[in-house]
């Protein structure tokens, strides 16, 4: 068979390159769309935000930039520090209660206990909710006259009080409880990976040793999941700066404007109140808030990678 | 010359003519859009009556309804479209937002059916300060409500003998005792920001007729930091505590349902409340009284909802026309108002087919409109722009839960107005 030799050669060699220039390519053809979607969507608007905060917008768009104005005002705002150190409280409190009530949770069940197949979904499942349903339905079970208390009192146990949600000074600890009852389940399902991937051999040599349960979680177990924390870490704080379905549902901001948060001054600001600059500069102030956190955990991450 | 270029100058031509042919007799376009909030019970049984006038001059009826009341969500849809140049036929607006819209320049030139029907004689003044920008009309106002009412329960009323209804605040305070002495919620109350506003305006109203004008309309800082407005304050913490301790966050038809169930005695709100007791089968007089907040009778604080006209094509101005004037029309007027529980925009209109509230509220209206005591409604966006609006339902709202005392809810109100102007 020595007939076939030169020609068929090299058409396939042609096609060959094609190919292989499309390999290449396909990946970058179908990623420049969404590239440039997230380039406008994303990026673009950011900086139209930006530049919105430096012009003196109010009801419409106007784009002549007047400076920082916008800033000043926004920090003049009673309700902007009321929705700071709301934010203060409620994002520390969510991550570090969602984190601990996580940890335990996911270790609690990887004691190797029965029908962890059930239970694993059953914790999850709040997360499948959207704010607005977790939030409603809170704000019924809290309510003093028709949920918790009433019920309690209608049991028996009259002198039981429960009137957070309705309380200025405690009504944005509520926005906590229904927080961490919606995302707790999530960070459980994080750990409980985390802790599967832990080698096994470790942990036997440690129980050799003679070291206890509790060391060996504190002392080897945990320090592995070192990266499993920073990654419900930053989910949990960018859920906390823009939760605002969740607030608006529960408490709608008040009593008064006792759980205001800066996502719900950014909306109410920016599309009710008219004053659109300060909404924006209250979103910029919001974005550089998440870069402080994030930035510095990419930097870190790409640091490691390259080393 | 070849054929070839006949052709071509052929095909050319009749481009040309199809591209012309639409632009030479515009097409009238027989719809009209209405972007609207009225998805509640009365409301939505009003507002088929305007749809089906329209309908039966031959326009069709595209509905655009934004639920959320009060219309913030309508306005975020609306900014998005007029960002887009894709404005709707019609909206319904409240007050400032109308003349914010036309302060863009997107709102239409209703003058020519304005004149033909004789707009401005029959709508009052009051009013006309919203449904025209510069002399020029731009919505068509539908209703009046006026929002210093108190709604109470006879039967209520009766068990914790109060029998004759206050005439001013002392009274009032007194009635409110005696509620309370025989173990029932004096007062219903919701606790959002604009329900305390509401009940702010009244209690302004009540310490005098200037004062509301000077410190709300006029936004003087010298009386928004007076005396007189330490004695608003000092009343709104009294009313505070008439309160049950559930109320924050608490919807105003709720708060409206205690009192048609009995738990309590009385409910400060616009008159859209006597759909509420309508609608549970009460009887006004019988059931239920309606009176003007105590010491502000003879006086009227309004919010009225108009229909602001968008700017359309040539061809869409006809059909916007014809809904302008059906909105106007008496008998629609009539109709709708008396579903909806407010009173018509227009003073000309009979009051035959109103209930006993409705006629006192009609009656009302025309006495303050011809005395000078209709104002415009802050809580309701009818004194101040929205900026201002919410600048003064903050300090309002965090004085009325306890956040601010009443020194210092009269040492923040002038700073807040001011830096929200």
């Amino acid at each position: 068979m020595t007939v076939t030799t030169t020609a068929p050669i090299a058409t396939p060699e042609r096609a060959g390159s094609r190919a292989e220039w499309l390999q290449a390519a396909l990946p970058k053809l179908v990623l420049a769309p969404s590239f440039a979607g997230i380039l406008i969507f994303v990026y673009g608007f950011i900086l139209f935000t930006f530049y919105l905060s430096l012009t003196p917008s109010r009801f419409m768009p106007v784009y002549e930039a007047t400076g920082f104005d916008a800033y000043g005002r926004l920090f003049n705002q009673p309700n902007w520090w009321v929705a700071l150190t709301n934010l203060g409280i409620f994002g520390s409190l969510y991550i570090l209660i969602c984190i601990a009530l996580g940890l335990l949770l996911a270790i609690l069940i990887d004691q190797k206990v029965r029908g962890e197949g059930i239970l694993r979904p059953i914790y999850l499942y709040p997360m499948a909710l959207s704010f607005i349903v977790t939030g409603t339905a809170w704000k019924w079970f809290l309510n003093p006259g028709l949920g918790l208390e009433k019920t309690i009192n209608a049991w028996g146990w009259t002198s039981f009080k429960f009137g957070w949600l309705v309380d200025n000074d405690m009504a944005i600890y509520t926005v906590v409880i229904a927080g961490v009852w919606q995302a707790s389940g999530f960070v459980m399902a994080m750990f409980l990976a985390g802790l599967r991937g832990v080698d096994g051999e470790i942990l036997k040599a440690a129980q050799i040793d003679g070291a206890s349960t509790v060391n060996v979680y504190r002392r080897i177990v945990i320090p592995i999941l070192r990266p499993v924390f920073l990654s419900a870490f930053i989910v949990l704080a960018h859920m906390a700066i823009k939760s605002y379905d969740l607030v608006i549902a529960l408490t709608g901001g008040g009593p008064g404007n006792a759980t205001e948060l800066p996502s719900t001054f950014m909306y109410s600001y920016t599309f009710t109140r008219k004053q659109m600059a300060v909404g924006s500069a209250s979103a910029i102030i919001m974005l550089m808030t998440i870069s402080a956190v994030i930035v510095p955990y990419l930097y870190s991450e790409l640091r490691e990678k390259s080393r | 010359m070849t054929i070839r270029t006949k052709l071509l100058a052929g095909v050319m031509i009749a481009a040309g003519a199809a591209w012309l042919a639409p632009t030479a007799a515009v097409a009238q376009s027989k719809e009209v859009e209405v972007v609207h909030w009225w998805t509640s019970g009365g409301e939505a049984a009003g507002l088929s009556v305007l749809r089906k006038a329209v309908e039966a001059k031959g326009i069709t009826w595209k509905d655009a309804p934004i639920s959320g009341g009060g219309g913030a969500q309508a306005m975020t849809v609306l900014q998005a479209r007029l960002a887009a140049k894709n404005p709707p036929t019609a909206t319904q607006g409240l007050g400032f937002d109308i003349q914010d819209f036309a302060a863009e320049g997107v709102l239409a030139n209703l003058n020519g059916v304005a004149d033909k029907e004789g707009w401005d004689k029959v709508i009052p003044a009051a009013l006309q300060r919203f449904s025209k920008y510069k002399g020029q009309w731009v919505a068509a106002p539908v209703n009046v409500h006026s929002t210093n009412w108190v709604w109470a329960n006879k039967a209520v009323l009766e068990k914790a003998g109060v029998t004759a209804m206050p005439a001013n605040f002392d009274e009032f305070v007194a009635a409110l005792d005696k509620v309370k002495a025989a173990g029932l919620i004096p007062l219903a109350h919701g606790g959002q920001p604009w329900q305390d506003a509401t009940i702010f305006d009244s209690i302004l109203l009540s310490v005098g007729n200037d004062f509301y004008k000077k410190s709300m309309i006029d936004l003087d800082p010298a009386a928004l930091g007076s005396a007189d407005m330490k004695t608003a304050f000092e009343r709104m913490a009294k009313l505070r505590t008439y309160v049950d301790a559930n109320f924050p966050g608490r919807e105003w038809n709720l708060a409206s349902a205690m009192v048609i169930k009995g738990d309590a005695a009385f409910q400060i709100m616009g008159d859209w409340a006597k759909g509420e007791f309508l609608a549970a089968g009460k009887v006004p007089g019988k059931d239920f009284v309606c009176f003007r907040f105590p010491g502000t009778q003879g006086t009227v604080t309004f919010n009225a909802d108009q229909f602001a006209m968008f700017k359309v094509g040539a061809d869409k101005q006809e059909a916007q026309a014809v809904l302008a004037s059906s909105i106007l029309d008496p008998a629609f007027q009539s109709a709708f108002n008396v579903k909806k529980g407010s009173v018509p925009a227009r003073t000309d209109v009979s009051d035959k087919d109103f209930d006993d509230c409705g006629k006192k509220g009609m009656k009302d209206l025309a006495e303050a409109s011809a005395k000078g005591t209709l104002f415009g409604s802050m809580a309701h966006g009818h004194a101040s722009p929205a900026a201002v609006k919410n600048a003064i339902y903050d300090v309002v709202t965090r004085h009325f839960n306890g956040q601010l005392d009443t020194a210092k809810a009269v040492a923040e109100l002038p700073k807040a107005v001011a830096a929200a102007k």
